[in-house]
């Protein structure tokens, strides 16, 4: 087991580094730089000894390899460099709207977990009936609705409803508690929708494959109640490839966030990120795809620890 | 022909064959409601000049922020134009680009699957561990870098650019799937028998191989459709796909739509609409076409 472990930890580090080099390139094989934007935008002229200066200033005039190599140098270091937009440490420019990205995907995580894990059983256990057919319709409809729009609706309904608008601020869940669930909770529905639509679905699918097994035919025959049949034997089985869905869509969720922030006026991870590679912000585009890999490849791996712990009878070797 | 004496009569009609989509209509019918609804946007988009009441490019600042009447069924935009028929052009742009990112992606990754599982050892570790990168990119990351990287090129229009954009997010996890069906295949007696009759690589490949995995390869591509159409929306909505003029639904929620919540809420329900309303066709005839081919598939 230890051994796996370690494996699976070295072959993190390829992964990373592969991520590291495909954005570093990506990024620089993009025609022009941040100088066009900050210096020609508003078609105003700037002299050209101001651009070569500022240019030498951010690193941009040094050769391809001597630029990464000095970046991926200081991500060695756990420096992942200073943003060429603000002049601020990347790791600053995130930490300060991480928080509230992480309560919206944790928040939409919880949702989806409340709504999936009953909803998925329901329909298993009536499957073909009508509920089954309402339930699938729901969840494929989930699948299909764009987060962003789900998102225009829900302030479309608040505000014809209560006159509500989407606050100008964030508001600290250790401020005012409720002013900021009120705030946050819309924004985890609209993300959270379709993500429990992925999960009921995945739930749906497992416990109908869970029901065909020995062990169930088992308890069934022996007598035991039903309610305790699918309690204890059904659900619990059922719950691995339920976990492991849920695990990869939370990484992803700072994906769907990028669209979701910017209909609920978010100043969070998404919304940076459109904004770095709007303005050509190579740096904090860099770190923040960087963050979301890590985030995915770490998930992945704890999903995989978390499923020997759950189910005793894998090991890995 | 006589039936010998004191035996039972043998019924020696074959069984009657029905058409292959006429058993899916059968067996299927949420997935052919699908269809039917796919059909009927292609045949939208196709007959748009017709279909659409008005020109979705004509300006009228007289009439803008129109209720929806008879004149004008879902309303006018602000700038006066015709939401209906904007919603039936971009019906081109959305099935367009979500035809031909999905068919690129899915014909990539198909590609990328066969040829790793097929040459394995070395090739395929390599091959694997570039597609781990890709796939723990978030697609809609992936996405705006390449937007990002390629910018514009717009042939015929459409813009190939985009297709690319969103085509690549799809093409590991094709690959994933293809392979591991590639894998079951090679290890079939008939491949090691082509490989000792001295058959080329591409020969084995293409007569052996690929026949072998077009079901996952039709499954995955159907299952996409949906997903590059919402991808292409998202895109759009966020400035980074579709331009204005052009109408495409998720163009026509971004920007100033937002600004007219309480005046006109058509611009930004019915767009959405018919968004939702096509993924979901998409999705359920993916979902039936599943079913219908290989039901154990695991995507």
């Amino acid at each position: 087991m230890l051994r796996y472990i370690v494996q699976r930890i070295v072959l993190i580090l390829p992964t990373l580094l592969g991520v590291a080099l495909l954005v570093f390139l990506m990024l620089r094989a993009m025609p022009g730089d941040i100088t066009d934007v900050m210096f020609k935008g508003e078609g105003g002229s700037v002299p050209p000894e101001v651009i070569v200066a500022e240019r030498a200033r951010l690193g941009l005039d040094q050769p391809i390899w001597v630029q990464f190599g000095k970046w991926f140098w200081g991500l060695l270091q756990g420096n992942l460099g200073m943003s060429m937009w603000t002049g601020q440490p990347v790791a600053y420019e995130i930490a300060i709207r991480l928080e509230l990205s992480l309560q919206v995907a944790l928040m939409a995580t919880l949702l989806a977990v409340l709504i999936a894990i009953p909803l998925g059983t329901l329909s298993a256990l009536y499957k073909d009936t009508w509920i089954d057919q309402v339930i699938r319709v729901f969840s494929i409809a989930g699948l299909a609705v764009p987060s962003f729009w789900l998102g225009m609706i829900i302030i479309l309904v608040l505000l014809t409803l209560f006159t509500w608008h989407p606050p100008l601020t964030f508001t600290r869940f250790t401020e005012n508690p409720i002013a900021n669930l009120s705030q946050l909770v819309w924004p985890a529905l609209a993300v959270g929708y379709r993500y429990s639509a992925v999960a009921t679905r995945m739930m749906r699918s497992t416990i109908l494959e869970v029901l065909q097994e020995d062990y169930i035919r088992t308890a069934r025959a022996k007598g035991v109640f039903e309610r305790l049949v699918i309690m204890r034997h059904a659900l619990r089985n059922a719950m691995l490839p339920v976990v492991t869905v849920i695990g990869l869509e939370f990484a992803f969720l700072i994906g769907g966030l990028v669209v979701t922030e910017q209909v609920f006026n978010l100043n969070g991870i998404g919304k940076l990120f459109v904004e770095a590679v709007t303005r050509g912000d190579n740096t904090l585009v860099q770190g923040l795809v960087l963050l979301v890999a890590t985030t995915f490849i770490v998930v992945n791996f704890a999903i995989d620890m978390l499923y020997a712990w759950l189910d005793p009878r894998i090991r890995y070797r | 022909m006589s039936a010998v004496p004191g035996t039972p009569a043998i019924d020696y009609r074959v069984p009657k064959r029905r058409h292959a989509a006429a058993t899916f209509v059968l067996q299927q019918p949420l997935g052919a409601a699908g269809l039917a609804v796919i059909v009927l946007m292609i045949a939208a988009a196709v007959l748009a000049k017709w279909v659409a009441p008005y020109d979705p490019l004509s300006v009228a600042y007289d009439n803008i922020l129109a209720r929806p009447s008879w004149d004008h069924l879902l309303g006018t935009d602000n700038f006066g134009r015709d939401v209906l028929s904007r919603i039936v052009y971009g019906s081109q742009t959305a099935l367009s680009v979500g035809f031909l990112a999905s068919i690129l992606g899915s014909t990539l990754g198909a590609s990328i699957g066969v040829a790793s599982a097929y040459f394995g050892g070395r090739i395929d570790m390599i091959v694997q561990r570039i597609m781990d990168v890709l796939l723990s990119f978030p697609i809609i990351v992936l996405a705006l870098a390449v937007v990002a990287i390629l910018g514009k090129n717009v042939v015929l229009g459409v813009d190939i650019n985009l297709v690319i954009a969103i085509g690549i997010p799809m093409v590991p996890k094709v690959a994933r799937v293809v392979r591991s069906s590639a894998l079951a295949v090679r290890e079939m007696p008939y491949i090691d028998a082509a490989r000792t009759a001295g058959f080329s690589h591409a020969r084995i490949i293409f007569r052996h191989i690929v026949p072998n995995v077009t079901a996952p390869y039709l499954i995955m591509l159907s299952a996409f459709v949906g997903q590059a159409i919402l991808l292409e929306a998202s895109l759009s909505f966020l400035g980074l796909g579709v331009t204005e003029p052009a109408p495409a639904w998720g163009l026509m929620l971004s920007g100033s739509a937002i600004d007219f919540y309480q005046q006109a809420p058509w611009m930004i329900v019915f767009p959405g609409v018919a968004i939702s309303l096509a993924v979901f066709a998409f999705n359920l005839f993916g979902d039936s076409l599943r079913d219908w081919l290989d039901p154990k598939l695991k995507l």
